[in-house]
């Protein structure tokens, strides 16, 4: 079979809202008046501190039962919900602010066996990143899950404690760094 | 359960061997502040990654991918056929993806608030478009050639002509957003973000082609691109996990 050669990526640019903020996708993963909504709002940052105006957080995840609405998530035991399609899309404000709401996934399993703790997968998009850039968002009142999960435990502590969101005003605090000393942990997925 | 803390392995860019480009690219000034500069961690594909969004289902309206039709009157400019097929790197086409584009007008001026560039606005063009591929993963828009512009980055800097696109592919692992551009265009080898891509063959990858085939005859000119999204299960340069 022969395989072809793939598109490369290039920059969002700055002008991104155009095309991927004025549609159907929208921050709300769920209606934010389910009683199961959590609210997550962070800072896109860059070197300087300061925030990222001309950028754009995505969001995918698992339903509260854990399941993955795509066909490669065969595990019919656990339930879809209707309407759930698990992903939220946020442009960020002038001082680099998003936010997503959404509900706390359920644990997905592991290739080599086990549970992954729940977890949020994110992808970053702005000016200045020729291609995206992806993490991971954990949340922190799961310390056991957390704590045997097989990507978090793998990481130095200083690389782990930029994916746990920080309870913060009845809702969780993510922020993204995209480089210097408190830079975010990022992944080659 | 034991708990295993074997470090991951780690690399420096995700390149995808050489086709995508490096986040650290000096000559784009963007990158200087914002570029991820620390190794990414090598993580296997689990189902967070092999699954993603899919909008397949949705609807979109067919007057979205027309975007010389969302005003009273007709944009400025060269009427434009833009169509090809969104593909795995397994050559398998890709039914139902969301294709999203965003665009500058045919002067090089986006309607956006942030963009100061001294030419002209144009009240008939927005200069965003979304369709779902068909079964053989076609897309089709119609549109306007957009313009050339100066971007600030370095002393009379040009964006070639581009188009942004947008594509989720099947998987995470396979989500692209990238800029079409067009065939011969003389600003090619001074454009930093262009030459990022550091293999010429992935470069031309980025090309559209004109094709006689898509213009409508007394009407528009007509692009082909084909866009093949694959994740770094495709690449076999790359650095595999050893566990």
């Amino acid at each position: 079979m022969t395989e072809l050669g793939i598109t490369p990526a290039q920059t969002a640019g700055p002008y991104l809202r155009i095309g991927l903020l004025r549609n159907i996708l929208t921050p709300n993963v769920v209606d934010p008046s389910d009683p199961r909504a959590i609210r997550i709002r962070g800072r896109l940052t860059d070197a300087a501190g300061d925030g990222v105006p001309d950028g754009m957080i995505e969001t995918w995840q698992a339903n509260a039962a854990g399941r993955y609405h795509h066909p490669a998530d065969d595990r019919d035991e656990l339930a879809l919900e209707d309407g759930f399609l698990g992903f939220g899309r946020s442009g960020t404000e002038n001082d680099g602010r998003f936010e997503i709401v959404t509900v706390k996934p359920g644990r997905v399993p592991w290739p080599e066996g086990g549970l992954q703790a729940p977890h949020i997968g994110i992808t970053v998009f702005a000016r200045g990143l020729l291609k995206h850039a992806v993490t991971r968002l954990y949340f922190p009142d799961e310390t056991e899950a957390n704590a045997e999960d097989p990507v978090l435990s793998r990481l130095r502590p200083e690389q782990r404690e930029t994916l746990v969101a920080v309870a913060e005003d009845g809702g969780l605090r993510f922020d993204i760094c995209l480089q210097g000393p408190s830079h975010t942990t990022f992944f080659a997925v | 359960m034991s708990v295993d803390v074997r470090p991951f392995p780690e690399l420096v860019d995700a390149d995808r061997a050489g086709l995508d480009p490096p986040y650290d690219h000096f000559d784009y000034v963007g990158t200087r502040l914002r570029a991820p500069k620390e190794p990414l961690v090598i993580i296997p594909s689990t189902l967070t990654e092999l699954t993603g969004p899919a909008y397949g289902e949705s609807t979109v309206d067919p007057r979205d991918a027309d975007l010389t039709r969302q005003h009273a009157g007709q944009p400025l400019g060269e009427r434009m056929v833009l169509s090809g097929r969104v593909l795995g790197s397994d050559g398998k086409p890709l039914r139902g993806q969301l294709v999203e584009i965003w665009q500058a007008n045919a002067a090089g001026r986006y309607a956006h608030e942030v963009d100061d560039h001294d030419a002209p606005l144009d009240p008939n063009f927005s200069g965003a478009g979304r369709c779902l591929t068909d079964d053989e993963g076609r897309y089709r828009f119609v549109t306007v050639k957009p313009g050339a512009y100066p971007w600030k980055n370095h002393t009379n800097a040009w964006r070639p002509n581009h188009i942004h696109f947008s594509v989720f592919g099947r998987a995470l692992t396979e989500r692209l957003v990238t800029q079409m551009y067009f065939p011969g265009d003389p600003l090619f080898p001074y454009d930093p973000i262009f030459n990022s891509v550091r293999d010429p063959k992935a470069r031309e990858r980025m090309i559209s082609m004109f094709d006689l085939g898509l213009t409508e005859p007394e009407w528009a000119l007509g692009f082909r691109w084909d866009i093949v999204v694959g994740g770094k299960d495709a690449t076999p340069l790359e650095e595999p996990h050893d566990d």
